[in-house]
C-alpha cells in the first residue's frame, strides 16, 4: 500500500443535490450527477458467510495483521470502459474470491487484502472496511519508547487486538423502510443519510445505473452504534421553507418563486451536511488505478465536533467518483483523540496529561474509561484510581 | 372524511402503509360513523363508494340491527338489498361467509340472505361456482331448497345422475375429462389439475366459459402457450382494469401496438363517462408517475393505473386536454413508475397552459420539495387568479391509515379519494362534501337524493372492483 499523507477538503465537485425524502427519523438526500461518463463502474459481490477475515499482510518476517468482521458484500471497481456490459450480464461476477471455511454450520471467508487487483482494469474493495481498517490501525504499533507504565503485551504486540462496536443498517429504526419507499431520481448517483438530523453516512458511486443497483446495500452498511438510539428517540425536523409569493404577478414569477424555494432547500441540506463537506481531511492514498485514486480519510478528530471516516475514489481532474463514509460516535472519537495525543507526545503519559491540562492520575483514569486500560500496567491503574479517590 | 375514505381504502397494503394499519384505521372510521350517524352511514351505500366499503357497511348494519331507529328500519333494509344486488356475487357470498364466521344471525340477516339467493338469475350456476359459500349461507340462514340444489349441496349419493345439466356435468367431471369444459372456469381449473390436463389444451377449450376479467388476467399465459382462442375485445374491458393490464406489459410491448391500446383506452373512457355529460372546457391533468405509484404487492401499479385512467376520461370529457406527468415526456400509454414526486413543476406548466380545471392525481407524498403544490396553488389564487376562474383539485387513489383520509397536498386545494378511475365524474360532483367544506345538512340532503335515485333508478352496471 502506498502511504502518502495529504491534507485536503471534501468537495462535491461535479455533483448536485436534490430535495430530501423523509421517513420516520431518517432523511435521505439524493446526490445527482449529470452526464456520468461511464468509464468507471461499480457492482456488488455478495458474500454469504457468517464472518470474514481479511489478510492485511505485514512487514516481511513480522507478524501478519488480520481484520475480522461480518462482510455482507464487496464492491468491484471496473475502469476498463466496458464495465457496463459486464455489470449488466453479470458475467465473471461470481469469481473465486478468497477461501471459504466451514465448521459446525459456521462459515467464514478468508479474503486477501482490503483492496485487491483482480484484473488489468478491475479492483475488488470491501466498502467502508477500507476506512474502518485505517481508523483501527491508527497508531496501531503502540509506544515506540518502552516507558515503564505500559504493559508488556502492548510493548510486544502494539494495540492488538483493537476493536470498535458498530450498528448494522438494518438495526437502525426506520432506515430499511426509508430506503424501500425512497424514490430514486433519474440522475441519482448517491445519497446522504441523516438520522435524527445528524449526517450518518454519505454514499456516492460513479454512475446512476450503479446507484440503482446498490441503493438497497445501504442497509448492509455499518453505522455508528449511538445512531440506534438517535434513530429511535430523535425525529426529522419538519421544515417549512418560505415561498415568496408577494412578488408573484404572473406565471413566470410563480416559476421563479418555485425554483427559489428549491434552491433554498438545497442550501439548507448542504448546511446540514456541514460536518463532512468542506471540512479539512487527513487522507492516506490506498491504491492508484489508472486515472483514479482510491484513498481513505478522517476528519479532524476533535472530540467537540462531529467526525467522519471514509474512503473515496477521485478522478485525476478532481471529480469525486466514489465516496462512502461512517460517522464516528463520541466514544470512538475520544479514543482516537487520546491515541493521537499520546503519539504526539512520544507516548509519554505525564507530558500528554500536562498538554491536556490534567494530572497524570486524571489522565490515566481517562484512558481507562475510554477502554485503553489494557495498555497500562496494573499497578499504575490502581495507583491512579486510589489517588483520584 | 368518512366518505372520502370509503372511495379509496380497501384495507390492502399500500406503498407507504401495511394492510394491518389500513384495516384497523378503516374499521375504526366505520364504527365511529355507525355509532354516531347511523342514517348517514346507511345512505353512504348509495354514494357510489367502492365494493370493499359497501360490504363493510352492510356487515356492520346487519351486525348491529338492534340499534336501528324503527322509523328508518325499512329504508335501511331496502338500501341493503339494493346494494347487495348491485355488488358482484363473489363479494356478497364473501360477506355471507363473514356473517356466519362472526355469528351474526338475526332475523333480518336471514331474510336478507334468503332474498338475495332467491333473486339470483341463475341459482344452479351459483351453486356450482360458489358451492361452499352457497352451502354455508344456506346452513346459516336455515334455508331449504325445493329443487335439486338441496341434493347437490348436501346430498351424499354421488352415483345418482342429476337432471340439472350443470349439476350433472359437475358430477361427471370427477371421472370424465370432457365434462369439465361445461363448468365455470374457476371450478374447471381444479378438475383440470386433477386430470392433469396440459395448460394449452385446457385454455384452448375452456375459453367460452371464462368471464372477461378472467380472460384479461390469463392473456399472458395464453400467449405463452400459443393459445389464440382467448382473444379479448380490449375495448369492452373496464377502464381501470384495462389500464392495469396495459401497465403490466413492458414498455416495448406497449409501444409496439400503441395505436390499438390507445383505441381501447379511449373506448373504455368513453363508456365511463355518464350519458349526456356536457363537454368540459380546457382541462389539464397533473399525473404522478413517481416510484411510489407502483403501489404494493397487493395493489400493484394501482395508483399509476388510476392516473392513466383519469387522464383518459378527462381527455374524452374535455374540449381541450393536456397531461403533465411528473417525470415522463412520451405518450401517456408508455408511462412507467419511476423517479421522485415533483408535482409543483408540472402544475405550474399546467397553469401556464391556461387550464380551467387542473386535476392532480397523486398519492400525496410530495418530495421535491414537500409542500410546494399547496404554496403554488395559494399564490396563484391570491395573486394571479383572484376571480377563481381556474379550479385545482387533488384526486388521491391511496388511503392514509394514520390520517384516516387520503393524504392531502395542502389546505389550499380539496383532496378526494378515488379507487376506480371510472368513478371520477361521481367523485368530482362530490368533491365539495368529500373535502369537508359543506355542512352536514347539505350532505344529508345530497345523499337523500342519491338514495332515491339508487333505489328507484335502473341499476347502473358499475365497472370493475376487486
Amino acid at each position: 500500500m502506498t502511504a502518502g499523507l495529504s491534507m485536503n477538503r471534501l468537495e462535491l465537485s461535479g455533483l448536485s443535490i436534490a430535495t430530501s425524502q423523509i421517513w420516520g427519523g431518517v432523511r435521505l438526500v439524493p446526490v445527482l450527477r449529470r452526464d456520468a461518463p461511464g468509464d468507471l463502474r461499480l457492482w456488488k459481490r455478495s458474500y454469504k458467510e457468517d464472518e470474514a477475515s481479511v489478510d492485511l499482510g505485514g512487514r516481511t518476517g513480522g507478524p501478519k495483521s488480520m481484520y475480522g468482521s461480518y462482510v455482507p458484500h464487496g464492491l468491484v471497481v471496473d475502469w476498463s470502459g466496458d464495465g457496463a456490459l459486464k455489470a449488466a450480464f453479470g458475467t465473471r461476477m461470481a469469481r473465486q474470491d478468497g477461501t471459504v471455511l466451514e465448521r459446525d454450520g459456521h462459515t467464514a471467508r478468508i479474503l486477501h487484502r482490503m483492496v485487491k487487483r483482480e484484473d488489468r482494469h478491475r479492483l475488488r474493495i470491501l466498502p467502508l472496511h477500507v476506512a474502518m481498517e485505517g481508523f483501527l490501525s491508527l497508531h496501531f504499533g503502540g509506544p515506540e519508547i518502552a516507558w515503564e507504565a505500559y504493559s508488556k503485551q502492548v510493548l510486544k504486540q502494539g494495540l492488538s487486538p483493537r476493536y470498535e462496536r458498530i450498528a448494522w443498517g438494518w438495526e437502525l429504526p426506520a432506515l430499511p423502510e426509508a430506503l424501500r419507499v425512497f424514490e430514486i431520481h433519474d440522475d441519482q448517483v448517491g445519497v446522504l443519510v441523516f438520522i435524527a438530523e445528524t449526517l450518518a453516512s454519505a454514499f456516492i458511486v460513479p454512475h446512476p445505473d450503479d446507484y440503482r443497483a446498490l441503493h438497497q446495500t445501504v442497509v448492509e452498511d455499518f453505522f455508528g452504534p449511538t445512531l440506534v438510539h438517535a434513530g429511535r428517540y430523535g425525529a426529522a425536523i419538519k421544515i417549512d421553507i418560505g415561498f415568496d409569493e408577494h412578488f408573484v404577478k404572473s406565471i413566470d414569477d410563480l416559476r421563479g418563486a418555485l425554483s427559489a424555494m428549491q434552491e433554498s432547500w438545497h442550501a439548507f441540506q448542504l448546511d446540514l451536511a456541514g460536518g463532512l463537506i468542506h471540512q479539512p481531511l487527513t487522507g492516506e492514498n490506498v491504491y492508484r488505478a489508472g486515472p483514479f485514486q482510491l484513498s481513505r480519510f478522517m476528519t479532524g478528530l476533535k472530540p467537540t465536533e462531529e467526525n467522519h471516516i471514509g474512503e473515496m475514489i477521485v478522478r485525476r481532474d478532481g471529480t469525486l467518483e466514489y465516496l462512502k463514509t461512517y460517522r464516528l460516535s463520541a466514544a470512538q472519537t475520544k479514543r482516537a483523540f487520546l491515541l493521537r495525543q499520546l503519539a504526539g507526545h512520544d507516548w509519554h503519559i505525564e507530558h500528554t496529561a500536562k498538554a491536556l491540562g490534567q494530572s497524570k492520575e486524571q489522565f490515566v483514569v481517562r484512558l481507562e474509561k475510554a477502554g485503553f486500560g489494557y495498555l497500562l500496567k496494573d499497578h499504575v491503574l490502581r495507583a491512579a484510581r486510589r489517588k483520584r479517590r | 372524511m368518512f366518505i372520502n375514505a370509503c372511495f379509496s381504502c380497501t384495507g390492502q397494503r399500500e406503498f407507504y402503509g401495511d394492510s394491518r394499519g389500513q384495516a384497523v384505521s378503516i374499521d375504526f372510521l366505520h364504527q365511529y360513523i355507525l355509532g354516531n350517524y347511523r342514517r348517514l352511514y346507511a345512505r353512504t351505500l348509495a354514494a357510489g363508494i367502492n365494493h370493499f366499503n359497501q360490504t363493510q357497511i352492510v356487515f356492520n348494519l346487519l351486525a348491529s340491527g338492534r340499534e336501528v331507529v324503527p322509523a328508518d328500519k325499512a329504508d335501511e333494509s331496502d338500501l341493503i338489498n339494493a346494494a347487495l344486488l348491485a355488488l358482484p356475487p363473489q363479494r356478497v357470498y364473501g360477506l355471507f361467509e363473514r356473517l356466519r364466521h362472526q355469528r351474526v344471525n338475526n332475523r333480518r340477516t336471514r331474510a336478507v340472505m334468503r332474498d338475495y339467493l332467491t333473486r339470483r338469475p341463475d341459482p344452479a350456476f351459483d351453486a356450482v361456482k360458489y358451492r361452499n359459500k352457497v352451502r354455508s349461507a344456506a346452513v346459516h340462514a336455515h334455508l331449504g331448497f325445493e329443487d335439486e340444489r338441496s341434493r347437490f349441496l348436501f346430498g351424499k349419493g354421488k352415483q345418482t345422475p342429476f337432471e340439472t345439466g350443470l349439476f350433472e356435468s359437475y358430477r361427471r367431471a370427477g371421472f370424465a375429462k370432457e365434462s369439465i369444459y361445461a363448468l365455470p372456469f374457476t371450478v374447471a381449473q381444479g378438475f383440470a389439475a386433477r386430470h392433469r390436463i396440459p395448460q394449452e389444451t385446457f385454455l384452448e377449450r375452456i375459453g367460452e366459459q371464462m368471464t372477461a376479467g378472467e380472460k384479461l388476467r390469463l392473456q399472458r399465459s395464453a400467449a405463452r402457450h400459443d393459445v389464440d382462442s382467448l382473444s379479448v375485445d380490449l375495448k369492452k374491458a373496464p377502464l381501470t382494469k384495462l389500464a392495469l393490464y396495459l401497465l403490466s406489459m413492458t414498455v416495448e410491448a406497449r409501444s409496439a401496438e400503441q395505436a390499438r391500446y390507445r383505441g381501447a383506452l379511449e373506448a373504455a373512457a368513453k363508456r365511463a363517462l355518464p350519458k349526456g355529460c356536457a363537454p368540459l372546457g380546457r382541462i389539464a391533468a397533473v399525473l404522478d408517475n413517481s416510484y411510489s405509484s407502483s403501489g404494493s404487492s397487493e395493489k400493484r401499479r394501482r395508483p399509476l393505473a388510476v392516473a392513466l385512467g383519469v387522464g383518459a376520461i378527462l381527455e374524452q370529457a374535455a374540449q381541450a386536454y393536456r397531461s403533465f406527468w411528473t417525470g415522463h415526456r412520451e405518450a401517456d400509454i408508455l408511462v412507467r413508475p419511476r423517479g421522485q414526486t415533483d408535482l409543483a413543476t408540472p402544475l405550474v406548466d399546467a397553469l401556464a397552459w391556461g387550464a380551467e380545471l387542473v386535476v392532480i392525481v397523486s398519492d400525496g407524498y410530495e418530495n421535491a420539495p414537500p409542500g410546494a403544490v399547496g404554496k403554488v396553488v395559494r399564490a396563484f389564487r391570491d395573486r394571479i387568479d383572484p376571480q377563481g376562474n381556474t379550479a385545482v383539485i387533488h384526486v388521491n387513489p391511496v388511503f392514509d391509515a394514520e390520517a384516516y383520509a387520503p393524504q392531502v397536498l395542502g389546505e389550499s386545494l380539496p383532496t378526494v379519494g378515488l379507487y376506480n378511475a371510472e368513478d371520477l365524474m361521481t367523485m368530482l360532483g362530490f368533491a365539495r362534501f368529500a373535502a369537508g367544506f359543506a355542512p352536514l345538512e347539505e350532505l344529508e340532503s345530497y345523499l337523500a337524493a342519491r338514495v332515491s335515485e339508487f333505489l328507484n333508478g335502473p341499476l347502473e352496471a358499475r365497472g370493475g372492483g376487486s
